[in-house]
């Protein structure tokens, strides 16, 4: 995985709250049995004003002026802002793939749903969460200001805007640890394999149907 | 000190060990596998050369791509039959067990899980779906994962996770005649909302639940997701212990006893103290139906669709709004006098015996109205289908005019042939209510089963009590 460590990046705002999985990347992509290329089908339903399928060419289909992914400020976006609860529904890391195959590094919002925030951190992308208010003022910088960029420092937890503010974010301290050095999650589990094996000894004795 | 909630107990019998920060490493008894979220996961162990810890631990099924008719011909599409391949390739490989096409266990699984007895209670259960939460049901911890965590518990037998904090809903008192669990959840979704449960193992309680069946209770659980919830929970008890008793993967006659007597403390303690609690009152719970583009826009059948204009807090009117557009509703409409144009009966919310018998016995002896185009039931695995005919069921569907299909998730997501076209309005006994998640441009209405058949014979959303 790769490291995270300060990310300086343009600000996309997605104004809605609720956005599901279904909503970032619709199922019929999940046919997929890829981690990579889920990018250009992002937000579909509402990227593109045609329905799409997978293996077509995405970049020939006609896209929709109003959403905001589309605005051309907005090209090249790698910070994405949103209103509570984002990521809620279907379990679908895909997700999370889609997102960061198309650049976003960091998703920013007032609530995330448990799955897509658990997600996240196994690919790199760090989601942020800050009070409703700090994110408000994130939307009307943002709309205000043509080309606005944040930076995100994750060893200081900060999120620091162009004016020189600085936001506190919280994280755990064992997911920053592993997003500050892309360390992989089954390497770390499989140094205690000996503790797994000690609880398997003990539970095989105590509840042996459970390893019928 | 404070005695146990239910999910504290089945939490501390499954640390393996602890930081200092509160991450646990969570032993993992039952790994539920499907084509969708797996292939990514096995791919990985290859990769890596790694091996699972523990193969018995794990049951494969197809289910997300499995077309629901003509199935001598095999899965045409060819995106989704590489899909399928795969798991059953990967399930050779690596010496999982896979009940695949054309065997009666291969069906929806959540449904196929419970009914093999693979979860039992007290278990930890995971798989690569969110409404894993359904066999919380049996007093176990289970929820969906990533498919990063997929791969992780393949390969360590644990997750890596920090304690969510403990909720329980009481649903005191009994439900009246034709509330069903469906009514139930779907109350409790609208009452806390979407993401009321984040960051909770919410406990599901009172009489109401203690008057479901194990179904029923299924039901309740796997939409625990649909208010934020990993996991829903609902303590053991003589139904439970029914319920499992005799079933495949059940404790064995020598372990039974020891098994039962280990499952009567699943319940929380009379001093557990929690972190959230909400009560209902089961008599007031009507039948339900959602208006809008998420589960917590939900309205008892006699209300009206919500007015933007009234909602004072400005991201709400946003989202009233929006949704009102993508579902092609007036605000202030009558709910029962929204026409439908397709009925799904399936899902691994409602898809078992009893939400076919209970579609089927508002079905028995009328006609679809003749607005409906579909109207469909797809049970949720091959041995409830075997069943479901047994009793006649198929005939009495046959005979209303429904067409009768084969087990899969089929319109519930709509990743195979089955789903709406564009503005098509469902009444659908599926979970999820989100924008194309039934077909691109697709309307879908959350309704229980019998409310279902009701819309399928009178043309429109109609009090099932009243037919």
């Amino acid at each position: 995985m790769e490291k995270f460590t300060v990310h300086q990046g343009l600000v996309v705002p997605l104004d809605r709250a609720n956005v599901d999985t279904d909503a970032i990347i619709p199922k019929q992509y999940l046919k997929s049995i890829k981690r990579t290329g889920f990018g250009p089908t992002l937000f579909d339903d509402w990227r593109y004003t045609e329905p799409g399928e997978p293996g077509m060419d995405h970049s020939k289909r006609a896209v929709n002026q109003d959403f905001v992914l589309n605005f051309p400020r907005y090209g090249g976006a790698s910070i994405l802002i949103a209103r509570e609860n984002f990521g809620c529904g279907s379990s679908r890391e895909h997700a999370v793939w889609a997102l960061d195959d198309y650049g976003i590094r960091v998703v920013i919002a007032p609530s995330f749903a448990d799955i897509f925030f658990n997600n996240s951190f196994k690919s790199g992308l760090l989601p942020i969460y800050l009070d409703a208010a700090s994110v408000e003022r994130l939307f009307k910088e943002v709309e205000a200001n043509p080309g606005y960029q944040l930076t995100i420092d994750l060893a200081a937890q900060n999120v620091i805007t162009p004016s020189g503010d600085k936001l506190a974010f919280e994280i755990d301290a064992f997911r920053k640890f592993c997003l500050l050095n892309g360390l992989d999650d089954i390497g770390l589990t499989l140094q205690h394999a000996s503790d797994i094996q000690a609880y398997e000894t003990k539970r095989k004795q105590t509840a042996p149907w459970l390893f019928n | 000190m404070a005695g146990k909630t239910l999910y504290d107990k089945v939490w501390d019998a499954h640390v393996v060990r602890q930081e200092a920060d509160g991450t646990c490493l969570l032993y993992i008894d039952r790994h539920l596998v499907h084509e969708v979220t797996s292939p990514q996961a096995f791919e990985g162990l290859k990769i890596a050369k790694r091996q699972p810890w523990r193969t018995a631990s794990m049951v494969a099924v197809p289910d997300h791509n499995i077309p629901t008719k003509d199935l001598d011909q095999g899965i045409t599409d060819p995106v989704s039959r590489l899909q399928v391949e795969t798991l059953n390739e990967n399930c050779r490989d690596f010496g999982v067990t896979e009940f695949n096409l054309g065997d009666p266990r291969q069906g929806i699984v959540h449904v196929m899980g419970s009914e093999q007895g693979a979860t039992l209670p007290g278990m930890t259960v995971v798989c690569g779906d969110s409404h894993t939460s359904t066999h919380g049901a049996f007093g176990a911890l289970a929820h969906g994962i990533g498919t990063s965590e997929v791969e992780h518990v393949m390969a360590t037998q644990c997750l890596i996770q920090k304690k969510m904090k403990n909720m329980r809903v009481n649903v005191n008192g009994k439900v009246g005649f034709g509330v069903t669990a469906k009514d139930i959840v779907l109350t409790i979704i609208g009452e806390i909302g979407t993401a009321g449960g984040t960051g909770y193992a919410i406990e599901f309680a009172g009489e109401a639940i203690r008057d479901l069946s194990i179904e029923g209770r299924m039901t309740v659980c796997n939409m625990a997701i649909e208010a934020g919830a990993r996991a829903g929970m609902i303590a053991v008890d003589d139904t439970t212990i029914e319920y499992v008793k005799g079933r495949p993967y059940a404790p064995k006659p020598e372990q039974w006893e020891a098994a039962v007597s280990a499952w009567r403390d699943l319940h929380s303690d009379a001093d557990a103290v929690f972190d959230c609690e909400v009560n209902l009152d089961a008599a007031s719970i009507k039948p339900q139906v959602t208006w809008g583009t998420s589960p917590e826009m939900v309205l008892a059948v006699d209300g009206i669709v919500p007015d933007p204009a009234k909602e004072t807090d400005p991201v709400k009117a946003n989202s009233i709004r929006a949704a009102l557009k993508y579902m092609g509703l007036e605000a202030n409409t009558p709910i029962d006098q929204v026409q439908v144009d397709k009925v799904f009966i399936g899902s691994c919310t409602n898809s078992r015996i009893e939400d076919l018998r209970a579609a089927a016995a508002v079905a028995k002896g009328r006609k679809l109205a003749s607005n409906i185009k579909l109207a469909m039931v797809v049970p949720g695995s091959g041995l409830v289908k075997r069943q479901a005919e047994q009793e006649g069921l198929d005939q009495i569907f046959l005979a209303a005019g429904f067409e009768w299909r084969e087990p899969g998730c089929s319109m519930c997501l709509a990743m195979n042939a089955d789903r709406l076209e564009p503005g098509e309005r469902c009444a659908s006994t599926s979970n999820r209510n989100f924008e194309g998640r039934q077909g691109q441009g697709g309307r879908t209405h959350l309704v229980s089963p019998a409310m279902a058949a009701a819309a399928a014979v009178t043309g429109h959303f109609v009090d099932v009590r009243q037919l």
